[in-house]
């Protein structure tokens, strides 16, 4: 439910660089444990970008794997989930990665 | 539109003093702090790629930055309440106020989306109060807590007790500089939720597990949710109580009083 507020974000940071011209691309970087929904942020953008310099531009989302260390081992694995056991039976994980929620680049025309 | 939780123009957040009845609208948009970025062309077809690299939550996070240094400066422990509607979060805080409130000063921020009912009941039991409404929002954000400062103006060496809007997913992302999240969660919503909801479990220190006078009237297994929470968060620390019975409300406010104490020594 967040996601709507969040893509007015991604909007008013490229709407800001932009300064008038015509964007045609948004490149944004957001990562599987980032508790946003990729598919969420497009069904917004359509609507949020309407009548700013986003208008019609192509929304690229470039997903980040989740990574999780091991406080007790230090092993790094994938994962899908924030949370979880490592191989060790440790269940004193972290995410080292997948937390992004980044506009990466833009393309002017 | 709001930008960050997408409530419309005509719901901005806005103010209620209680005491007084006078409301003030917050713009949150009044501020465009601009991201640092480096502009150059990529390539010969005239456009123009712009590396931004900007964090999408920045703003609202440097605001919690400068409250957090606001809240070290004055002495002043904030924390976040954080829950889902209902789990006993304003009658926590009454209880608290009742039990604590002569011992130290404690303020308090209420978030809901909309009426003053919940400052009113904490203004009866004589503590300083400010309502926000965020209107269609669903969380509150470091820049009502910042506005929210104005009108409380919390004394040095006090606690500032922060009620979110009732939402277990919404307020994880937004940092209002507190000092830490405090979740409160009832025994009438199920053992599970640690494990369904984890990113709010994982971004508190603390969890109040509340109601718990009704445990003999429901399948809630305490035992397995703290094993839950554990999963998601192993430093997480657990009060179980109830405010209606006042049962284990002593290991609570007595944490309190030794946060606000080893503050103080901290401080000197």
């Amino acid at each position: 439910m967040h996601e709507l507020g969040i893509t007015k974000n991604i909007v008013t940071i490229v709407s800001q660089h932009a300064k008038g011209t015509r964007v045609k691309r948004v490149s944004l970087e957001i990562g599987k444990l980032s508790a946003v929904v990729p598919d969420a942020i497009r069904f917004c953008f359509d609507v949020c970008a309407k009548g700013t310099e986003l208008e019609n531009a192509d929304l690229e989302i470039i997903e980040i794997a989740g990574r999780k260390r091991c406080r007790d081992c230090q092993l790094t694995t994938e994962t899908n989930q924030v949370y979880g056991p490592c191989e060790c039976g440790s269940w004193n994980t972290a995410p080292v990665a997948g937390e992004e929620l980044r506009v990466k680049e833009m393309e002017l025309a | 539109m709001c930008t960050t939780c997408g409530c419309g123009e005509n719901s901005k957040p806005k103010l209620i003093d209680p005491k007084t009845g006078n409301v003030v609208s917050i713009d949150l948009r009044q501020s465009h702090d601009r991201e640092p970025a480096h502009h150059h062309d990529h390539d010969a077809s005239h456009t123009k790629t712009i590396h931004l690299e900007a964090e999408i939550l920045a703003k609202n996070d440097r605001i919690a930055e400068r409250n957090r240094e606001w809240f070290q400066e004055q002495n002043i422990m904030a924390l976040n309440l954080v829950s889902s509607p209902g789990s006993g979060k304003t009658t926590l805080l009454e209880q608290t106020l009742r039990d604590l409130g002569d011992q130290m000063p404690i303020f308090v921020i209420e978030g809901d989306q909309e009426t003053a009912n919940d400052a009113e009941r904490i203004r009866a039991t004589g503590c300083r109060v400010v309502q926000v409404n965020t209107g269609t929002g669903c969380h509150l954000e470091a820049n009502m807590v910042a506005h929210s400062m104005g009108k409380l103006q919390p004394s040095r060496n006090s606690i500032v007790m922060i009620e979110n809007v009732g939402n277990l997913v919404c307020p994880a992302l937004f940092d209002l500089g507190e000092r830490c999240k405090v979740v409160i969660l009832s025994v009438t919503e199920g053992e599970d939720k640690p494990i369904k909801y984890p990113h709010m479990f994982r971004a508190s220190d603390i969890m109040i597990l509340n109601k718990i006078d009704l445990l003999p009237y429901v399948q809630f297994a305490p035992d397995k949710c703290i094993q839950y929470a554990r999963q998601v968060n192993p430093g997480i620390h657990v009060f179980q109580l109830s405010t209606t019975t006042g049962e284990g409300m002593d290991a609570w406010t007595r944490w309190l009083k030794q946060q606000v104490q080893s503050k103080e020594k901290m401080g000197t």
